[in-house]
């Protein structure tokens, strides 16, 4: 059980993921036939709350550069995460590389 | 958790700020004497740091139908303590702020209060009183990591609520609909971090026992057996 333990917690973050993608069905086109967006950014729905709230709030600054399109937006996000991803790979590697050398050395 | 740019009053915007400052300054400091004392511990702040930088780039969907992402901060808090986390939190807020137009410079100052200070400081006292409770090491971790994940959330829907009282209901009303649209979608998302985190953390307790035992997270050396 302990071998496999990082296995299976790796197969239950697939699956919390893999649920609400099967579980959340599109809802039908609104009044105006405009197809509902789901899985947006909780980001951009706080958003929507706030102006629904307060629609009078006018937004006092803007971002000094946004990404020119979706694409590159997901371009950085991606660089984000192999940064991240990149690092603990190479922590990992050399872990595991390290652990060897020093079994091989007590084995001898 | 972002609260986009422009879209906190201005005296908000500069309170959370100013109430953010000190705790990256002496985050900062703490960094700087940890590494200072024991230079082999660089590779595990690496470590929590580059964690922190895949779990806030990780959109994943939740099943309220939206996407959000798990902070990764609870890792860094259980090994160096909250402050810590304070500056690594601050720089992943400021490349999302300035590249990605994600969150914002004017919102800085409050994202940094949820996701890398009170998180953080949530996840590192929910560790404690874990071990003090004898909880096994790996579901300290757990319960750490995604609580401080979902009080990260909890407080940014406090600050929303607070920036935007709801005309009829105040400032209650408007924090459940804020609480709605943070806390409810990170629910699954917090548990998700929570097993990331234990993920990680089996792997430095294979790899990296020494360097554990010289942070001292269990109080005594001994105890680290997961």
């Amino acid at each position: 059980m302990k071998r496999y333990q990082n296995l299976i917690l790796l197969a239950l973050v697939a699956l919390l993921v893999a649920v609400p993608l099967w579980m959340v069905k599109r809802p039908a086109p609104g009044p105006d036939g405009a197809e509902v967006e789901i899985f947006a950014g909780a980001d951009d729905k706080a958003k929507d709350t706030i102006t629904a709230i307060a629609p009078q709030y006018k937004p006092w600054f803007k971002p000094l550069m946004e990404p020119p399109s979706g694409e590159i937006g997901s371009l950085l996000f991606a660089l984000q995460a192999a940064l991240g991803a990149g690092f603990i790979g190479y922590w990992l590697g050399s872990s595991v590389t390290r652990a060897r050398l020093r079994r091989n050395k007590s084995e001898a | 958790m972002h609260i986009m740019e422009g879209f906190l009053p201005v005296e908000h915007a500069i309170g959370w700020s100013v109430a953010s400052a000190p705790v990256v300054a002496y985050g900062l400091y703490s960094i700087n004497k940890k590494i200072n004392k024991n230079p082999e511990q660089r590779m595990l702040l690496g470590v929590a740091a580059a964690f922190t930088f895949v779990l806030s780039a990780l959109k994943m969907p939740s099943v309220t139908g939206s996407c959000s992402h798990p902070t990764g901060t609870g890792l860094g808090a259980i090994l160096f303590g909250p402050s810590a986390v304070a500056p690594i939190g601050a720089v992943v807020l400021l490349f999302q702020a300035l590249l990605l137009a994600h969150g914002g410079l004017t919102t800085l100052g409050a994202n940094i209060f949820s996701m890398a200070i009170v998180g953080p400081f949530a996840a590192a006292a929910v560790f404690r009183l874990a071990r003090a409770a004898r909880f096994p090491f790996g579901v300290g971790v757990f319960l750490a990591a995604s609580l401080g994940d979902l009080l990260t959330y909890v407080t940014t829907a406090c600050q929303l609520a607070f920036a935007f009282p709801d005309p009829v209901g105040g400032f209650t009303a408007s924090l459940a609909k804020f609480a709605g649209v943070f806390a409810l979608t990170q629910i699954p998302l917090a548990i998700s971090e929570g097993l990331l985190t234990v993920v990680v953390m089996n792997a430095l307790l294979r790899f990296n026992r020494e360097e554990l035992g010289s942070l001292n997270i269990e109080g005594n050396g001994q105890e680290v057996q997961a």
